[in-house]
């Protein structure tokens, strides 16, 4: 292993030898080494089930390691608990936070550790005085008498590290902190995360994104199904290089497409306007069409109306007005089944929720749509014999790694269970496929595949329109991007529109250049 | 599902995913793999928890309150040379003279025994039809009196019919009437969402008081005969259901709502497993907003899902009066409780056909094994009986408990899914 920084002969901040961890049927951890120097930030990359979290857990006292040993400072020591991880100063910020919504940010910071009054009663100016200090000391803009809830995610995730600062964590381990967070909000985090090093903490930053990773860390540790596979510098690592190193094998990160050749419109969206639960008016006048054998992605920061517009175009929320056409089918007020019945093809945003039934087979799952008709059923009979054979088809076509059609759908990895929702929506022929956040949660490997199965349907001729909160997923595969800001179409871009713009258009920058104009 | 095919070897779940290693993942996982296995030892820990209790209280042999148990349920029956053994260990040999008298009495006791099974066979479909469907029916109670009215009315009041036409009539009568009360309730929560916990215990009660009113002296469902006594009619021999059991001629022998029963499981397995509405039901059950997502609709699955688990319970009614009782009165109406022993057994038998099968066997053969008539000295008959109601208690605790447990569980991943939504990666 090859070590990046000049100061060799200092004794790590923390070293893992050997780490070894069994699961049932996985062997999770096999054989890792990883170590960290003071002041460093350190990148754990690999793909989903790689073992990063487990490695993770395992340093925070979560899991216990089968075999290995963790040196702080030099010296062996033992981490059965987080509580222990606390005191050898070691602060961990989880991918879903561990706030008390209700409480305010000074609350949330000193909880379990406050200063109190009289032995019994929170001393809440002291806990106040105390996380401005520290808050004021690493430069962090935040307000210890806010409440949580009322404050914005990148918010979220700094309380979060002052938790961990205050409890004098001098490690601090990040699992995915970016998947939450805007654009903006993840440049934001990289300036904190620069300063904390240079104030002397030892990060480690988990994640599977490859940009950040070379944008952020001094080193990077590849695992990948359990074992690490390399630990190299920032300098002189490229893109292509890590996710060779992150999959195994050549992973093609540009998608390949020609340009488009739009025909006819087959989705015709006019003037939609549709209302949220809370009965707030979340699309605002929408109106777009996506042409036959052309990708349209739209662009947008979490919450602008996308979950809502999704749910209007495919049946499953009724649009206050305006009308939605398939083709020159009217479908404004159908439901699902008509949307279906119709040849509209719908990737959901969330396939847990939405996309699949945990508890059903595959072959079950894939039938979910066209269980009612031939070849699954005949007379309100079903043919378990027909789903069978069509699920074996479609696993082998979609390559769906993990189980056969009698496995519950459950069973399967993340990526696994996308490629099951794709290969059920894509096998439909559909003239009109609608993909929300089509790559969400999925490894390299998995992007790929749904990435260049999305350009084949649209060289097909479909419609496809595609929703992701993912920018490059936007710039890569779109034809025409819209995007998307409280709830109405600001701007219309080419694909080879610069990320900077878009992102200050889906932030409404170019909408109140517009109205200042005006 | 049927087509034969091994399941595949368990896929390599990542840790991460699955977090087999947290204790409430780790028994759904286990649930899954053990399911025979769990009802098995769940009904085994009752029985011993039950004996240690007896042996602390009283000082009685466990052991010898069991096997009295399992002898009043006339089980050993089943078994010829066992008959005479036990009664040995009971030290009763007195009490029959010959083996032949104590078989004739154990084949008497099982077919009580099997009686109470067709009843609770059909009462626990009900619950777990809708428990398919995400739904907890507690109505069976009401839903069954409701069949009971109706099979007392078609049963008793309707005559010179052919058997051939009274007793499909009466039965069928008597299933649509608890399929419509049932309904009520899933017609309630697929339109305004009321839910089906709260609205089947209200109509359990409209159903027990209108069942009250009909039977009570001077009600409209009363006897004619005997205008003393708040009981209904004798339903017509037209109307009667076969006995078979050891022969027709013989009192309290086995009738063919047995076989009814045994039908209604079949049914149950091949409308959930083999028909699109099955297909339905269980998308429903397991995630509707999934099957929503996939065309179905989930209200028109609500309200088919109750109406179906009604018509069990109401079928449950008819057997019972059509088979057995042959009338019914005020008394029968307060304390019937054999709807609500249908939930316990659903639950221990894990809403499956097979399972409620084996669950209604256990529940019928406590519930006659601890019946007073049934059992033999020296064994005082209130410590027996309180023996059953320990182990029924310990049953549908421990089954409540590890739904509970479940219930959490899938509450903790629903509630986990919303975070997601914000956040795109998961590692």
């Amino acid at each position: 292993m090859s070590d990046a920084r000049g100061d060799q002969a200092a004794v790590p901040v923390l070293e893992l030898r050997g780490i070894t961890k069994q699961f049932p049927g996985v062997l999770a951890n096999d054989h890792v080494d990883f170590d960290l120097h003071r002041g460093e930030i350190h990148a754990l990359l690999g793909e989903n089930g790689a073992g990063k979290s487990t490695l993770m857990n395992i340093l925070y006292g979560l899991y216990h390691p089968d075999e290995g040993a963790i040196l702080i400072n030099g010296k062996r020591v033992s981490i059965d608990s987080p509580r222990a991880a606390i005191d050898q100063g070691i602060g961990m910020v989880h991918q879903h936070f561990m706030l008390v919504p209700v409480m305010t940010v000074a609350e949330n910071i000193v909880l379990a550790s406050e200063p109190r009054r009289g032995g019994m009663l929170l001393d809440y100016d002291a806990a106040v005085r105390r996380v401005r200090d520290l808050a004021s000391g690493f430069n962090f803009a935040i307000n210890p008498d806010s409440k949580v809830q009322s404050i914005t995610v990148g918010q979220q995730q700094r309380v979060e590290i002052l938790k961990a600062l205050y409890r004098g964590a001098e490690i601090l381990i990040l699992d995915e902190p970016t998947a939450v967070l805007t654009p903006q909000e993840a440049d934001e985090l990289f300036a904190i995360l620069q300063t904390l090093r240079r104030e002397g903490m030892s990060i480690i930053f988990i994640s599977h994104k490859l940009r950040e990773v070379l944008e952020i860390a001094e080193r990077i540790t590849v695992l990948r199904r359990g074992k690490r596979i390399d630990t190299v510098p920032r300098e002189g690592a490229t893109q292509d290089a890590l996710a060779r190193l992150m999959v195994g094998r050549e992973v093609l990160l540009r998608v390949d497409k020609t340009t488009a050749e739009p025909g006819e419109p087959l989705l015709t969206v006019e003037d939609l306007s549709v209302v949220d639960d809370r009965g707030l008016q979340a699309v605002r006048g929408v109106s777009f069409e996506v042409g036959a054998g052309e990708i349209v992605g739209i662009a947008g920061v979490d919450g602008n109306g996308q979950t809502e517009l999704i749910d209007a175009l495919t049946g499953l929320r009724m649009p206050e007005s305006g009308r939605v056409l398939v083709g020159d089918r009217e479908l404004t007020n159908a439901n699902a089944h008509k949307h279906l019945d119709s040849g509209m093809g719908h990737i959901p945003e969330d396939r847990h929720r939405r996309g699949l039934v945990l508890d059903f087979t595959l072959a079950e799952n894939l039938a979910l749509h066209d269980y009612d008709k031939q070849p699954f059923s005949r007379f309100g009979w079903l043919r378990p014999g027909r789903m069978v054979a069509g699920a074996r088809r479609l696993l082998k076509e979609f390559d769906v790694r993990g189980g056969g059609p009698q496995t519950r759908a459950s069973a399967l990895s993340g990526g696994n269970q996308q490629k099951v929702v794709v290969a059920r929506e894509v096998n439909r022929d559909p003239r009109v496929l609608i993909a929300a956040q089509p790559t969400r949660g999925l490894d390299v490997g998995a992007i790929e595949f749904v990435h260049r199965r999305l350009v084949e349907e649209r060289d097909e001729g479909r419609a496809v329109l595609l929703i992701s909160l993912e920018i490059d997923e936007i710039l890569s595969l779109s034809d025409r991007i819209l995007v998307v800001y409280e709830g109405q179409i600001v701007e219309e871009y080419q694909p080879d529109v610069t990320e900077q713009q878009l992102g200050i258009a889906m932030t409404g920058g170019t909408r109140k250049d517009k109205e200042a104009a005006a | 599902m049927s087509t034969p095919e091994t399941p595949a070897t368990p896929p390599p779940q990542a840790p991460e995913q699955g977090e087999p290693t947290t204790w409430t993942a780790r028994y759904a996982l286990y649930q899954r793999a053990g399911g025979v296995i769990t009802p098995f030892l769940t009904t085994l820990l009752a029985l011993i928890i039950a004996g240690i209790v007896v042996r602390f209280t009283t000082g009685e042999s466990p052991i010898d309150t069991g096997r009295a148990i399992v002898d009043g349920s006339g089980l050993p029956w089943l078994v010829p040379s066992s008959v005479m053994d036990i009664r040995d260990v009971a030290n009763t040999r007195e009490f029959w003279d010959t083996e032949e008298l104590a078989r004739n009495n154990a084949q008497v006791n099982l077919q009580q025994t099997l009686t109470i099974m067709t009843t609770l066979i059909l009462t626990g479909l009900a619950v777990a039809f809708a428990f398919r469907c995400g739904l907890f029916n507690i109505g069976g109670q009401g839903q069954f009196f409701l069949g009971v009215i109706l099979a007392v009315y078609v049963g008793a009041e309707f005559s010179g019919i052919p058997r051939g036409i009274h007793v499909p009539l009466a039965l069928l009568c008597a299933a649509l009437a608890g399929a419509v009360w049932a309904g009520i309730a899933g017609i309630l929560r697929a339109t305004v969402g009321a839910h089906e916990v709260i609205s089947t215990i209200m109509l359990n009660w409209i159903a027990y008081w209108v069942g009250s009113y009909l039977f009570s002296l001077g009600g409209p469902l009363q006897s004619d005969r005997n205008r003393e006594v708040p009981i209904s009619n004798d339903v017509q021999e037209s109307s009667r259901l076969h006995v078979w059991w050891p022969d027709p001629d013989h009192i309290a022998g086995l009738h063919i709502g047995f076989f009814i029963a045994i039908g209604a499981l079949i049914a149950f397995w091949i409308i959930l497993n083999r028909t699109t509405l099955g297909y339905e039901v269980r998308a429903v059950g397991y995630n509707p907003e999934a099957a929503r997502y996939g065309g179905i609709s989930v209200a028109r699955n609500y309200f088919l899902a109750m109406a179906i688990s009604g018509f069990f319970a109401g079928l449950a009614g008819a057997v019972d009066i059509l088979g057995w009782q042959y009338r019914y009165g005020q008394i029968d109406i307060q304390q019937s409780d054999i709807g609500f022993v249908g939930i316990a057994v659903a639950l221990l038998g894990r809403n499956t056909s097979i399972g409620i099968f084996f669950s209604a066997l256990l529940f019928g053969a406590l519930l006659t094994g601890s019946n007073t008539r049934n059992l033999a000295l020296p064994i005082e008959p209130e410590l027996a009986g309180n023996m059953t109601l320990i182990i029924q208690g310990l049953v549908v605790l421990f089954v409540a408990a590890d739904l509970l447990i479940l219930y959490v569980w899938r509450a903790r991943r629903k509630l986990r899914i919303p975070q997601r939504r914000a956040r795109p990666a998961e590692t």
